[in-house]
């Protein structure tokens, strides 16, 4: 193995680069340029993600332990294109003078996180995957606790520490029966070895609630509303969203290179959780009145939507998976993007506080209406051709009655998406929240959010694209 | 030699960045520039077109002794197939090249009209975005290279007449003319996108190239599979017939276009008498030959629906006492000449001469029928006034108006050798060849509609003084100018060698008058107006008398057969309160009252569940693990 075989994981090498440059730039700059930081971080990131896109060779390395190929850098590609959306987004609330001190520290525990996901979704084997997903959930829960001096804040950290403990080692309870029927951790060689015998089943369905709790699917998803409530707004969204994306993805790979032998097992599981995922989370959407709590209900909903792609197998589900989170991560971060700059100018973050926010803030309803539109798949957004693609890869497979039961529920969400709608352009009050002008990096963000939704809607190219690097069973 | 007509697409784009630029920054541009900046766009467009015609006509677009369809430039769309796809593009041949010449004077004559009629209306800007947003669409419909595009532009063509027709939308009266004229068009254009349909499956194209082809497919089929008794192409171009049907206000769809002289003066001479209303005519004749040869019964309908509109037509127009609906009217009428002549046209050659004399037709109209519009808009801005009663002795103070409006009169009455008397002597030698009782309903036509453009002119301006709130006075420049450039066109479009340009199958013929139908059409167009002249150069109780004597008759011609409201009968009486109240009750009780079970069900299973986001942590994880052990029994010892 030479130097030059490093370039493979480019993606996490420029990230720990960055890491350890925003960790050095901290120790160096004095008390009174701690704020510039967020400036360099962002920028550095930005680079980060274009980096990210420069062709290079794909492989495996150490011995197979880290495997990197065209469809890995197209999911960190787009995983980094969520976070830079997010940092964006942050870039504000940042500035707040409770932050200034421990700006760097956002950045760190995120940048740590991300590496983690990069090493999952890269991983060839199993310990690889596993240090990968911790990687990625401990410096989140830090980072939910953010706000340390909130009691909902220092609560939220709590949770997800205390829920992820509890997966992880459920998690790793799954792997190790895996472990003791096939004789290895490497992918392929357990692939190789796997047949359908109980044991293989109970560990997979503990390996399953594992990334059930880390894609938030009932019943594992408890802890998402508490701890999306309670953590920063800006933390949420990168919950639902990036680290949300990530799990699909490594899921969705392990299912289709690890689980192929069991998959008649596998669909029947999924089958059950996606319907009890999309129910669940849309009966209790459809109560939520803080728009938080609301998003995040949704959001577990869209996770049962994700499953859709899963279920069958075959290179549409794989394609549609990749540009549904897509589509996912503009419209998601579109919603919080709107959410965190009106939390961030008035506090306010119930729905009932949103009435009338169209005649004093035309904009922000507008990109607000845009998103909700696409999550909840309204034409000609992208969200809907998402959601199309989604039942057309369960349909080919002959899963009717899931699709039938998923396009119900979609009426269930149009129903509460509109409800913000509504609220925004129809609702009167009394005391609307008032005019403001959102500054530079606040419209930035929107503005990326906004052309996304449009633009992965009518480029079929993109679709394409995603299509060719993917691959079935 | 074929030119490149490359260029023409920006015949399309000129007016549409207009339309966009006086729409967003009209409001800045605070009037008059706005109309200005409008008014010189239009007048690029017009050149450009002018130039396309005389390269075209002149050489650029024969070839083989005939002039040729010249598709110069086209995009796909949509892909819908591999065989079907619809196209944006531009498409040149006689008819479409003519029609550029005619909307573009006519839209550049009213533009300029308008700076002077339109002065100080509230939403001056708004006004002259719509009449770029109208022309736009209108050139977008004659040069379309498809059937469907022509649909996409027909539709904005409606919707640029509605936003027009309900200029003034705080006048209910204007707003009501408005709903009808769109809801009614839009009714026949169901019929035209049915029969879109039921062309493209049975000749997989929407190109117009192909459809009219006369060796292509579309006319090689014969008509395809028999349905009731005619074929599925003869029962499709009966559909397509119904949009333009209903654009160019053919009996019995014509009830929106009197109406909708509650726009203003200017664009009832540009939407409602030159451009739009002849879609109808235009569709016709650019799917002719596929009518001609696969659709011969639906020329016959075609004949008989012209004939009646006219005749029909121009009985009301006797008895209209406000102006601008004898001018309605008597569009009606003329339009029914063009789409009857197009009925008993033949193709090719000198059995062409239907569809020469129809076109032919069109173009003197445009001039003559938009010179009566922007006269009367003259008369009617001098007295503040519609109604004739209120007009007379306006000769004297109106001079400019009073003497091209009479020539508009007399071309219309088929006075040679003014250009209404060509072709109208073309359309009735057509018409002799044809069907004599056509014929004979043409000829009475002709009589009719001298009679009744002479009573209004002698009406307005001859007779007595008004009492008028001011002397009445001659109109500004800026309307006037328009007048007398419309009048030399009224004048020598007669001259203008048709029938060596615009025929059937683009190889030019010889026409010559046909002297035996042109003295007696003459004829009856005097004694037309020597009529009215006895009754109404002077002020006597002779048409009163006349009127009592004809009193049924005239009272149901002035209540315009009641064709409105049989309308109105058919809709209240019958649709809403037979078919549409048992269907809304339908809908208030069952599929409303089927859809509020299912949110309160839905409602109330999301209250039940609400106990398990308690936001205890041992409870998530007791739920974790529960969920865990269930999946394991499930699908280890249940499901295997």
């Amino acid at each position: 193995m030479n130097l030059e075989s490093f370039i493979i994981m480019r993606h996490e090498l420029v990230l720990t680069l960055a890491f350890i440059f925003i960790l050095v730039a901290e120790v160096f700059t004095g008390e009174r340029n701690k704020e510039k930081i967020k400036g360099i971080a962002v920028v550095l990131f930005a680079i980060v993600t274009a980096v990210g896109f420069l062709p290079a060779a794909t492989g495996s390395l150490f011995g197979g332990m880290y495997q990197a190929s065209g469809t890995t850098t197209l999911m960190k590609n787009i995983l980094n294109i969520g976070t830079l959306i997010v940092l964006i987004q942050s870039y504000t609330w940042l500035g707040r003078p409770e932050n200034r001190d421990r700006i760097h520290e956002y950045f760190l525990l995120l940048l740590s996180t991300l590496i983690g996901m990069n090493f999952m979704i890269s991983s060839g084997h199993f310990l690889m995957f596993y240090l990968g997903i911790e990687l990625a959930t401990i410096p989140l829960a830090a980072l939910a606790a953010y706000d340390r001096y909130q009691n909902r804040s220092a609560e939220a950290g709590i949770k997800l520490i205390l829920s992820s403990t509890l997966s992880s080692g459920i998690l790793l309870f799954g792997l190790s029966m895996i472990y003791g029927v096939t004789g290895s951790l490497y992918y392929p060689e357990v692939a190789a070895k796997l047949s359908s015998v109980p044991l293989v089943v109970l560990g997979f369905i503990f390996f399953f609630a594992g990334m059930g709790f880390k894609m938030s699917l009932v019943p594992f998803h408890l802890w998402t509303a508490d701890v999306y409530e309670g953590a920063p707004v800006n933390v949420t969204s990168y919950l639902s969203v990036v680290s949300k994306g990530a799990a699909a993805f490594i899921f969705i790979i392990i299912l289709f290179n690890v689980f192929p032998v069991i998959s008649v097992t596998w669909e029947k599981v999924i089958w059950v959780i996606a319907i009890m995922t999309i129910t669940i989370g849309n009966l209790f959407a459809l109560r939520q009145k803080n728009m938080k709590r609301f998003l995040a209900f949704s959001s577990i909903a869209q996770a049962g939507f994700f499953l859709l792609g899963f279920i069958g197998g075959n290179q549409l589900g794989m394609t549609t998976v990749i540009y549904y989170a897509l589509i996912y991560i503009f419209s998601n971060l579109a919603a919080f993007g709107v959410v965190s700059v009106i939390a961030e100018k008035t506090g306010k973050e119930s729905m009932d506080d949103y009435d009338g926010l169209y005649r004093t803030n035309p904009g922000l309803s507008i990109t607000m209406m845009l998103a909700m539109f696409s999550l909840a798949g309204i034409p000609p957004v992208a969200g809907f051709f998402g959601k199309f693609f989604l039942f057309v890869a369960a349909a080919e497979k002959g899963f009717y009655v899931l699709v039938t039961i998923a396009v119900l529920n979609t009426i269930i969400a149009l129903y509460y998406y509109l409800l913000v709608v509504k609220a925004m352009f129809i609702n009167r009050s009394d005391a609307p929240i008032a005019s403001f002008k959102s500054d530079f990096m606040q419209k930035l963000g929107l503005a990326i959010c906004i052309a996304g939704i449009v633009v992965t809607g009518f480029a079929s190219g993109l679709f394409e694209m995603i299509r060719n690097l993917s691959y079935g069973i | 030699m074929m030119t490149d007509f490359g260029y023409t697409t920006w015949i399309l784009i000129i007016p549409f960045i207009t339309f966009l630029l006086l729409s967003f920054f009209g409001m800045r541009l605070k009037g008059l520039p706005a109309g200005i900046t409008g008014t010189s766009a239009l007048g690029v467009v017009a050149l450009l077109s002018w130039y396309t015609a005389i390269t075209y006509f002149t050489g650029g677009g024969i070839a083989d002794g005939g002039f040729q369809k010249i598709v110069a430039a086209n995009a796909v769309w949509l892909n819908l197939s591999d065989h079907l796809h619809i196209d944006m593009g531009v498409l040149l041949d006689p008819i479409s090249v003519m029609m550029l010449v005619v909307i573009s004077t006519v839209s550049l004559m009213v533009h300029i009209y308008s700076l002077g009629y339109m002065k100080g209306e509230k939403g001056f800007e708004r006004y002259y975005a719509f009449l770029s947003l109208f022309t736009f669409s209108m050139m977008g419909l004659v040069v379309a290279t498809n059937i469907f595009q022509m649909y996409i532009f027909w539709e904005l063509v409606g919707v640029s007449s509605y936003l027009l027709i309900g200029f003034y939308y705080d006048r209910p009266s204007a707003v009501a003319a408005s709903k009808k004229a769109f809801i009614v068009t839009r009714f026949a254009d169901m019929g035209f996108l049915v029969g879109i349909l039921i062309l493209s499956f049975t000749t997989k194209t929407f190109d117009f190239v192909t459809l009219t082809d006369i060796n292509g497919p579309a006319i090689a089929s014969k008509g395809g599979a028999v349905f009731m008794g005619m074929s599925l192409m003869t029962w499709s171009m009966i559909f397509i017939f119904m949009g333009g049907a209903g654009k160019s206000a053919m009996f019995p769809l014509h009830i929106w276009l009197p109406d909708a002289m509650e726009g203003p003066t200017p664009v009832s001479a540009l939407i409602h008498a030159a451009t739009m209303v002849v879609a109808g005519v235009y569709l016709v004749a650019r799917m002719f030959p596929v009518y001609y040869f696969t659709a011969p019964e639906a020329l016959h309908i075609i004949a008989w629906v012209g004939a009646i509109s006219s005749l029909f037509a121009a009985i009301i127009a006797l008895t209209q006492t406000d102006i601008k609906r004898v001018l309605a009217y008597s569009t009606i009428s003329q339009i029914g000449y063009m789409i009857f002549s197009l009925g008993v046209s033949g193709y090719g050659g000198h059995d062409g001469l239907g569809f020469m004399a129809s076109n032919w037709h069109l173009f003197n109209h445009a001039m003559f029928k938009a010179l009566l519009f922007l006269g009367a808009g003259s008369v009617i801005h001098a007295v503040h006034s519609n109604d004739m009663k209120d007009m007379g002795g306006l000769r004297r103070y109106m001079p400019v108006t009073n003497i091209t409006f009479l020539i508009a009169c007399l071309t219309i009455a088929g006075v040679p050798p003014l250009s209404g008397f060509f072709s109208k002597d073309e359309i009735l030698t057509a018409a002799l060849h044809h069907n004599k009782l056509l014929f004979a309903i043409e000829y009475a036509v002709a009589g009719l509609t001298a009679f009744y453009m002479f009573r209004l002119y002698f009406s307005v301006f001859h007779g007595h003084d008004r009492h008028y709130h001011h002397t009445p006075h001659e109109s500004p420049a800026t309307m006037t100018v328009p007048l007398i450039i419309l009048a030399f066109g009224s004048v020598f479009a007669g001259f203008l060698p048709f029938s060596r340009l615009v025929t059937s199958d683009g190889a030019p013929f010889e026409s010559h008058i046909e002297w035996s139908v042109a003295i007696p059409s003459v004829a009856i167009g005097l004694l037309g107006i020597g009529l009215a002249w006895v009754m109404y150069r002077k002020e006597t109780a002779l048409p009163d008398r006349v009127a009592s004597f004809f009193s049924h008759g005239y009272r149901w011609a002035y209540n315009k057969f009641y064709i409105d409201e049989v309308y109105i009968f058919i809709t209240k009486k019958i649709i809403f309160r037979r078919i549409s109240q048992p269907v809304a009750w339908f809908d208030r009780h069952i599929v409303d009252g089927t859809m509020n079970g299912i949110a309160y069900v839905t409602q109330s299973v999301s209250s039940m569940i609400k106990g398990l986001q308690s936001g205890q942590l041992q409870k998530y994880g007791y739920v974790f693990i529960t969920g865990v052990i269930a999946l394991a029994i499930v699908f280890i010892y249940l499901v295997k």
